[in-house]
């Protein structure tokens, strides 16, 4: 049984003036059929709110403004509900979700602005364009609200590697996400990569930006002041992306080859023009807000702008400069054409702004104004086309809570006996070789080598670590920022990969000596009406927020993509966390990498006995089963508080959470370093646990640490101070050295220089020897 | 001493570069806007990296039309000191400033970690912080960086010693594997005849800071800031 809610209960069907009646339907314009209106993507309770709102059949125009305001992707009509369940307070929180991006407050007069958004659909269709627009469109969040970007980090999903048409998203996508970045001219400082049959037709692109801003320049999406201008600013409208969004909100199919002409097309030296032109205007006295025509372009800008502010807003298309004569306001009002703003200028400021934008070679022109009717109001030359009241738009959109319930065939794979495959499979040192070269586990160097790490000189820690981390300038602080989520544990388990996804990216912040501050968080499922969805959904929403509320990190906004299929096969439900961190002394800053042989290898936590949802279990059996790791937010808070401790105490040379292959890989990772000059190491492992899952295991809460062997007895003196359990696992080894773990009565020996070749040599290889990728055929 | 750092619609890299010698070395920065007719009273230009005009047609082939370049082009011509990086060299060759041409870097990706470089000629005015064979470490950041130019050009820039950076190891050796561009006999940066404008593909404004992870790229700054110093007054054009 779904439940129906209206969000904005008592103000629908309460909007109209009826100051200018009703529109009358535009010549040329189809008629309004229950199949226009299905197409359209809207049910046939909720096109009888719509009628209900307007008191009348709507236009074609109104249809499609309804269409794409009430799509998933604009209106989360089917996570609403459940997004309320994440905290979202706190005293440094400045602005929280709701704004294009939330804003939190880092000391001496600084604030950070920070989002994630997907563009998984465009994506598949059209990997470089998609992955491209989709940074374009995080760093226009970001700047909208008055900050410089200053980082983007990438969260990305995709197939096994052995396939063609993988290989060519993938290197679609990097190449999209780099040329944008790299253009505009903002450092790429981490994110994750991974491979999975699970995300075959329907990749996860996930791009989060950072910006930095004075405090008091912090703008808001708002229209206010009657009377006040809109104006289009930046690139033309073109008949590019139109029902992105509504797009957005489909499940994909062989069909969704047929849609390319609805993923945009990107443009980023327009945008690093319109960069610092906002950013100018923002400085300027001229304006009032301003808001970047993304996801249902300049329906959902001009119409979100009135609704926060409660005002209305009146405009007319014809004013709206465009790339081909003959667009209807349809069209105009549903382009997504890339690197275009609204912006509201006082009254008689207009051409302040023209000027502004004439300098970086942009366009400004009016097209409309703020009016006090609270009506969302569209003239072509004068004529009305489409009068709506804008609070029911922007805030009406039905939301419903579905009826959840956990699949019978995920439950029996979480239930499966692991026992037979470790039995079977003895061969620790081939499983290790083989880890290590997944490319899950293997650098990610050939994806970051394409981006732009290090302009703006700010980046004190490149992809590659932990977490990345950029100074700021003028202060000691540092900010670190990190995304997290792990699809299979979410999978098996929705609560606990919810828990997890934000206790891995604290543990990944601390590693390097941030405190986690706060969340953007980016949903990725499946269909939403199919019960098992929902209740990945729901769990793993519920485990979030539990693990939000415990580290004190609050959710300041981030962005829901859902119907993630292909053909009705649902994406492993993938709840991706970008969170940042603050460094109040960037001196205090760790690498993850072992630094000096002789240096104590002290592991802060304890070792399980777990092997399910693992990558052993992906690279050496084919299977994603078993129950994933268990985590305990208690244990996990003290052990990162005790991580901070130490790393303020000056005790530690490196530290290394431990995730995707287990204890074993981890060693490797902080042992290979960057390569430059790769450590061999001497570990013995007296655990009464099966080696396998000693080795392999990815059990929760626990850090790799290394010291100088005069600080150890310390170092242990403070962790049971903290309640953490700490031990010696062995010393760092000579540059160039052997690289040795025992395990009982199994080991693990090997030349370190033949790790570190395998590790960055795996995905480069994948990429190069297979024969060359290929894009999709759609007939043959 | 004034040192002009032009912004072209596209530059990423000015503030960088101005940061580095204002903050860092100690020099007197300013901006100079592309479509500024005149440079001023400066005594060297650094052309910085970015994608003037978005790099359309090719890197550097739009910037060098704009209205700065002719002055940048007449200061180059009286002895000035131009300095061009990564997209700045790409227009200081587009311009004719410095000969060959940059390429799209033989693996056709985008291209950025740290490389190491061997400094060839450290009797330049860039370069006299350094000492012949010095092995330096900074960032490299582009999509088209592999120099390439005709035997001729090539065998008179051995000849002058107009190479002043290779790529090579961490030991300082040439090998295939660390030139990361495919550039022919491994140049990451040229001087011209006269020896007052230099372009390079790496970024020497991104290691001048421990933080940044290497200071190696200082001494091309406190070299040209030295020869300021003691040097020629300023060229006005």
């Amino acid at each position: 049984m779904d439940r129906v809610g209206r969000e904005a209960d008592g103000i629908a069907g309460g909007g109209g003036t009826g100051s200018t009646g009703a529109p009358e339907p535009r010549a040329g314009d189809p008629e309004i059929t229950p199949e226009l209106v299905r197409e359209h993507g809207l049910s046939e309770s909720e096109y009888e709110q719509i009628e209900e709102i307007l008191g009348r059949t709507p236009t074609f125009t109104e249809l499609g403004v309804f269409s794409a305001m009430w799509s998933e992707h604009c209106g989360y009509k089917n996570s609403k509900r459940l997004l309320r369940l994440l905290p979202t307070e706190a005293p440094w929180v400045i602005q929280g979700p709701g704004e294009n991006a939330g804003v939190i407050d880092i000391g001496e007069g600084l604030a950070l602005a920070f989002k994630i958004e997907s563009h998984n659909h465009p994506s598949a269709v059209e990997p470089y364009q998609g992955a491209a627009t989709g940074v374009g469109g995080i760093l226009r969040d970001v700047f909208t609200m008055g900050a410089r970007p200053v980082a983007i980090l990438n969260s990305l999903r995709f197939g096994d590697l052995t396939s063609g048409r993988v290989r060519y998203l993938f290197s679609g996508v990097v190449k999209g996400i780099g040329d944008y970045g790299n253009c505009v001219g903002i450092p790429n400082i981490g994110g994750e990569v991974y491979f999975d049959r699970g995300y075959e037709g329907n990749p996860i692109v996930n791009a989060m930006c950072l910006g930095l801003m004075k405090a008091e320049d912090l703008i808001r999406g708002e229209a206010e002041g009657v009377g006040n201008t809109l104006m289009a600013v930046g690139a033309r409208t073109g008949r590019d992306g139109i029902h992105g969004a509504t797009f957005a909100s489909e499940e994909l199919s062989e069909d969704s080859e047929a849609k390319r002409p609805q993923v945009q097309v990107g443009d980023p030296f327009t945008e690093k023009l319109l960069l610092e032109a906002s950013l100018e205007l923002i400085r300027s006295d001229h304006i009032v807000g301003i808001q970047d025509m993304g996801a249902a372009g300049l329906t959902s800008s001009a119409s979100e702008m009135a609704g926060r502010s409660g005002s209305g807003v009146e405009l007319d298309t014809s004013e709206v400069p465009v790339r081909e004569a003959g667009m209807t306001p349809y069209e105009i009002l549903l382009s997504e054409s890339q690197e275009r703003m609204l912006v509201v200028a006082k009254k008689g400021r207009e051409e302040e702004v023209r000027k502004i934008l004439a300098k970086w070679e942009l366009e400004a022109e009016p097209i409309g104004r703020v009016t006090d009717d609270g009506s969302f109001r569209i003239l072509e030359a004068g004529k009305v086309v489409a009068d709506v009241p804008a609070l029911p738009l922007t805030e009406g959109c039905p939301t419903y809570e579905r009826e959840g319930v956990e699949s019978e065939t995920t439950k029996g794979l979480r239930e499966t006996d692991l026992a037979p495959y470790v039995k079977r499979d003895r061969d620790v040192e081939s499983a290790f070789l083989e880890l290590l070269g997944s490319p899950n586990i293997a650098s990610r160097r050939w994806v970051y080598d394409q981006y732009d790490t290090t302009v703006r000189t700010q980046t004190a820690i490149r992809p590659g670590g932990s977490a990345g981390v950029i100074r700021i300038r003028g202060t000691n602080k540092g900010v670190a920022a990190t995304t997290d989520g792990n699809g299979r544990y979410t999978f098996l388990h929705p609560r606990r990969g919810g828990m997890i996804a934000v206790a891995e990216a604290a543990r990944n912040l601390t590693c390097v000596g941030a405190l986690p501050t706060a969340v953007t968080n980016n949903l990725n499922f499946g269909n939403p009406l199919k019960p098992e969805i929902y209740f990945q959904l729901r769990e793993a929403v519920l485990g979030m927020a539990d693990a939000c509320r415990l580290f004190e990190t609050p959710v300041t906004g981030g962005n829901v993509s859902l119907y993630n299929e292909t053909e009705g096969d649902a994406i492993y439900p993938t709840p991706v966390i970008g969170m940042v961190g603050i460094l109040e002394d960037i001196s205090t800053l760790t690498r993850h990498h072992f630094r000096n042989e002789g240096d104590a290898i002290v592991l802060l936590g304890e070792n399980t006995e777990e092997l399910g949802a693992s990558e052993w279990l992906y690279v050496r059996h084919g299977l994603v089963a078993g129950e994933p790791p268990a985590v305990d937010l208690l244990e996990e808070r003290r052990l990162q508080h005790a991580l901070l401790a130490l790393i303020e105490a000056g005790l530690l040379r490196s530290a290394q959470d431990c995730s995707e292959g287990g204890l074993a890989c981890a060693l490797a990772t902080a042992a290979i370093g960057d390569g430059d000059s790769a450590l061999g190491l001497h570990v013995e492992l007296h655990d009464r646990i099966d080696p396998v899952a000693l080795l392999f295991g990815e059990g929760q809460g626990r850090i790799i640490v290394s010291c100088a062997p005069e600080e150890e007895t310390e170092l242990h003196r403070m962790a049971r101070n903290h309640g953490v359990p700490s031990r010696k696992l062995g010393t760092v080894g000579a540059p160039g050295g052997i690289f040795t773990i025992r395990a009982g009565n199994v080991a693990i020996r090997q030349p370190i220089e033949q790790l570190a070749d395998a590790y960055f040599g795996s995905i480069p290889s994948l990429m190069e020897t297979v024969e060359p990728a290929t894009p999709p055929r759609l007939s043959q | 001493m004034t040192i002009a750092v032009v912004t072209f619609p596209g530059s990423n890299c000015d503030y960088d570069c101005y940061k580095a010698l204002k903050d860092v070395v100690g020099a007197e920065a300013e901006f100079r806007w592309h479509r500024t007719e005149s440079l001023g009273d400066v005594d060297a230009v650094v052309l910085p990296g970015g994608f003037s005009y978005g790099d359309y047609l090719r890197a550097g082939a739009i910037a060098r039309f704009s209205p700065i370049m002719e002055a940048v082009v007449a200061f180059a011509g009286k002895g000035g000191p131009v300095l061009g990086i990564c997209n700045g060299f790409q227009i200081l060759c587009e311009s004719g400033l410095l000969p060959g041409a940059l390429l799209r870097n033989e693996k056709l990706l985008f291209s950025s970690h740290d490389v190491h470089l061997r400094v060839e000629n450290a009797d330049t005015i860039f370069t006299r912080a350094y000492r012949r064979h010095d092995v330096l470490r900074m960032p490299i950041a582009h999509g088209e960086g592999q120099y390439y130019a005709d035997a001729e050009t090539l065998s008179l820039l051995e000849g002058d010693e107009r190479i002043v950076f290779r790529y090579v190891d961490s030991e300082g050796e040439l090998s295939h594997e660390t030139n990361p561009n495919g550039s022919a006999h491994a140049i990451a940066g040229i001087i011209n005849e006269a020896g007052n404008v230099m372009g390079m593909m790496p970024h020497p404004e991104r290691a001048v800071e421990e933080i940044l992870g290497s200071t190696d790229g200082l001494g091309i700054f406190s070299s040209l800031v030295e020869h300021l110093r003691s040097g020629p007054a300023a060229v006005t054009v």
